[in-house]
């Protein structure tokens, strides 16, 4: 009797837990569910919704003339010279963006990674940059230092050539002669923080017996630097720049406050196109079809950004 | 601990990235309605409008016991706003300010109350007493007025009289845009560090548009014929702009493909330029010691001409009901109370008479004490907004009504999109004729829609 029963007694367990252990995560699960639903009606439902008005024909000022049109929106996002040339633009801005203030990060984070006396001051003044809204940090660059008539830059100018005897400097528009360089500087400033952070907590995690060792054996600063800290800190680059690269591709206030895209279009980015066709042309068809076209190259950008990051927890949990 | 530490910095810069979209997404307020006498006003922010704001409720609500929900935004996002909530019948507000640009194109669509009824019925609002070409441009095409005018304005040019009198010039009446041009050459530089005219290079179609359009029309161009043919890369269109372009560039203000209204007030007021062609409500704060260096010491002349008589704009904002509202008798009280001539008063009484929200009425240029108040340009700006002829602005008949744009929807994107290139050619990066020649298949596919 016992041995018969034995075997199904033992059979069951390797099934049972599962329902069990199932069950139990449902019952773990209910009460994020609400969050669950809640995230799923704010974040999809709009997304649905565009993908569906991305196929109309839909000019708010035109009332009765909207109407399925397919593909056709897609197919103007494509070929529509304006929305190449703010794509290019995209790319030139936060290529240029990321790049400058990873490398300025990168040497400023080296430099407060030494000690010296009111590190902590100047890590906080260094930061500072990134705290200001956007919108205000473009319009403290419009006014306060590209302005041609009182601005800092031209005021440092005409000192400078009055110093040398001159009356007056030259009075550069550099909003109107340099767009994009402005734009760009402009980001920079409030982006290099932002990396300076992630490299710097990445100097500090350092493991200091290495560096030791390397000055043990004679290793010059630049040898170390370039076998041994720039190796380590390769992940933290990494982050940095596939996190600032989704977030400088989305720059709407730069652009809008302090060249408004222009001269021309020459500092149009995608946001700021896809506003234009949304609050100029009112057509919101084609606005939602360059939106959703920018939402799946983002997604790209993200994925990579994912699986660094991803690949970082899984260095530091083997390590 | 390292581990921890990795963790502390995604979380840092997570809440660093959140607190930047935050930031970014900041923005719609609306205002709630609130009992049975309630109306919502959204409106845009010029000072006229924040003195009504002040005003109403120790006036207006304390006589009629409605309660008024102001909603004050910058013009721009004031446009996107009422568009969003006209267009989709969202029904949020009972009055909305909006320009002489928008009451035909949306009394077409049927989003308008019309108003003459209204304004029929109240004797004490005097409707003949409003400017004629205030009224054409705020009818529909029934000939009924669809929205009431709050304050208008023309185009003049104003400039410093002591830098003229140094340099012994006497700036015509009526001048010409060469007579304007040739001054430009001989005032620039007249002091350390000024330029000789201020004129719009900012893009935008209510912008560098506004100016331009107003020296196309004089210069015998046109943006389309009555049958809607483009016109933008016509000869006349293109010399006007060449003219505008080349003025700019050579005696113009520093900065100028960034300079927009409140760029050229600031370069005016503090003596960065000798001249400025811009809204005659720019007036009012030129002559204001408190802001301006010159106040006082401004000339006035009209609006500069090539062919034309005369070629000042035309623009008002003025108060209009959508038809969604759900209390019109209320919000047609309120519309009817802001563009009466009791207002005036009050704003004169109240704050003082250089504030009065002027150029819709005849008679508040009758009035002594803003005759006192206005007196070096009230004059020139009524006869500017009098002279200003929407229907006819230029030397060939228009397909819609309007000086300083086209009445259609298009044109807000025609517009932006062809100022944004001729302010790159005031910037130096393009050419006028190659800007003209795109915008010019741009505006021929505007014309398809209505040919």
């Amino acid at each position: 009797m016992t041995t018969l029963t034995a075997p199904p007694k033992t059979a069951p367990p390797p099934s049972r837990p599962r329902p069990s252990a199932g069950a139990g995560k449902w019952k773990r699960r209910i009460p994020l569910l609400p969050a669950l639903i809640f995230t799923i009606v704010v974040t999809q439902l709009p997304f649905v919704a565009t993908l569906v008005i991305s196929t109309l024909q839909w000019n708010v000022l035109k009332p009765g003339e909207r109407h399925f049109v397919g593909l056709s929106n897609f197919k103007f996002v494509f070929t529509d010279e304006r929305l190449r040339t703010a794509v290019l633009n995209t790319v030139v801005l936060t290529a240029s963006v990321v790049l400058i203030s990873v490398l300025l990060g990168l040497g400023l984070a080296m430099l407060l990674d030494r000690r010296f006396v009111g590190r902590g001051l100047a890590r906080t003044l260094l930061i500072a940059p990134f705290l200001v809204m956007p919108v205000a940090a473009a319009l403290l660059w419009k006014h306060a230092i590209y302005n041609p008539d009182y601005g800092l830059l031209n005021g440092t100018l005409n000192a400078v050539y009055r110093l040398f005897g001159a009356e007056n400097g030259p009075t550069i528009d550099w909003v109107s002669s340099y767009p994009m360089p402005a734009v760009v500087l402009s980001l920079v400033w409030q982006w290099t923080p932002f990396m300076m952070l992630i490299i710097l907590a990445g100097l500090q995690a350092q493991p200091g017996d290495v560096l030791e060792a390397a000055r043990v054996d004679g290793a010059s600063a630049m040898a170390t630097f370039r076998f041994i800290t720039l190796p380590h800190l390769r992940q933290y680059l990494e982050l940095g720049i596939l996190l600032g690269t989704i977030y400088v591709v989305q720059t709407f206030d730069a652009v809008y406050t302090i060249t408004q895209g222009g001269p021309g279009s020459r500092t149009t980015n995608l946001p700021y196109e896809i506003y234009l066709t949304m609050f100029r042309k009112y057509e919101y068809g084609q606005a939602a079809a360059a939106g959703v076209v920018v939402v799946l190259g983002s997604i790209v950008i993200a994925t990579f950004a994912l699986r660094t990051i991803a690949s970082l927890f899984r260095e530091e949990v083997s390590r | 601990m390292r581990t921890r530490r990795m963790i502390h910095v995604l979380a840092a810069a997570a809440a660093a990235s959140s607190l930047l979209v935050a930031c970014s997404g900041a923005g719609g307020s609306s205002s709630s309605g609130g009992g049975g006498k309630s109306i919502n006003v959204l409106m845009v922010g010029n000072p006229q409008m924040e003195d009504i704001a002040k005003l109403t409720k120790d006036t207006f609500t304390k006589d009629t016991g409605i309660k008024v929900n102001f909603t004050v935004l910058p013009e721009n996002e004031l446009r996107d706003k009422v568009t969003q909530d006209v267009a989709t019948q969202a029904g949020q507000y009972d009055v909305a300010t909006i320009g002489a640009y928008e009451v035909p194109i949306w009394e077409k669509n049927g989003w308008l109350h019309e108003l003459s009824s209204y304004a029929d019925k109240d004797t004490a609002f005097d409707k003949a007493d409003l400017l004629k070409p205030m009224v054409t441009s705020l009818s529909g095409s029934d000939g009924k007025l669809y929205a009431l005018p709050f304050y208008g304005e023309s185009s003049f040019l104003m400039y410093n009289k002591d830098v003229m009198e140094a340099k012994g010039i006497k700036v015509p009446e009526r001048p010409t845009w060469q007579q304007i041009a040739d001054i430009a050459a001989k005032v620039d530089g007249a002091e350390p560090g000024m330029r000789g005219i201020c004129l719009r290079g900012l893009a935008g179609w209510g912008e560098l548009g506004a100016s331009l359009t107003t020296v196309v029309n004089t210069y015998g161009g046109t943006w389309f014929t009555k049958d809607w043919k483009a016109q933008v890369n016509s000869p006349e269109f293109k010399k006007a702009a060449n003219f505008y372009v080349d003025l700019v560039r050579g005696h113009g203000e520093a900065g100028a493909a960034q300079a927009g209204f409140t760029e050229c007030l600031n370069a005016m007021s503090q003596k960065k330029v000798a001249m400025w062609y811009d809204a005659t409500s720019a007036a009012g704060s030129l002559e204001d010691p408190k802001s301006s260096k010159i106040a006082g010491r401004v000339g006035y002349a009209y609006a500069p001409t090539t062919e034309t008589k005369s070629s000042g704009w035309l623009w008002s904002w003025a108060w209009a009901m959508p038809k969604t509202t759900k209390n019109a008798d209320a919000a047609s009280k309120f519309m009817l109370w802001a563009s009466s001539k009791e207002y005036e008063k009050t704003v004169g009484e109240k704050l003082g008479w250089s504030r009065v929200p002027a150029g819709k009425r005849a008679s508040t240029y009758e009035l002594p004490e803003y005759q006192k108040a206005a007196a070096s340009f009230g004059d020139i700006t009524l006869k500017s907004i009098e002279q200003a002829d929407p229907a006819n602005p230029g030397l060939q008949p228009r397909p819609t009504v309007g000086v300083q744009y086209v009445a259609i929807p298009e044109f807000q994107d025609l517009g932006t999109k062809v100022t944004q290139e001729i302010s790159a050619a005031i910037a130096g990066k393009t050419s006028v004729d190659k800007a003209l020649d795109d915008g010019q298949k741009l505006a021929e596919e505007v014309a398809k829609n209505y040919q």
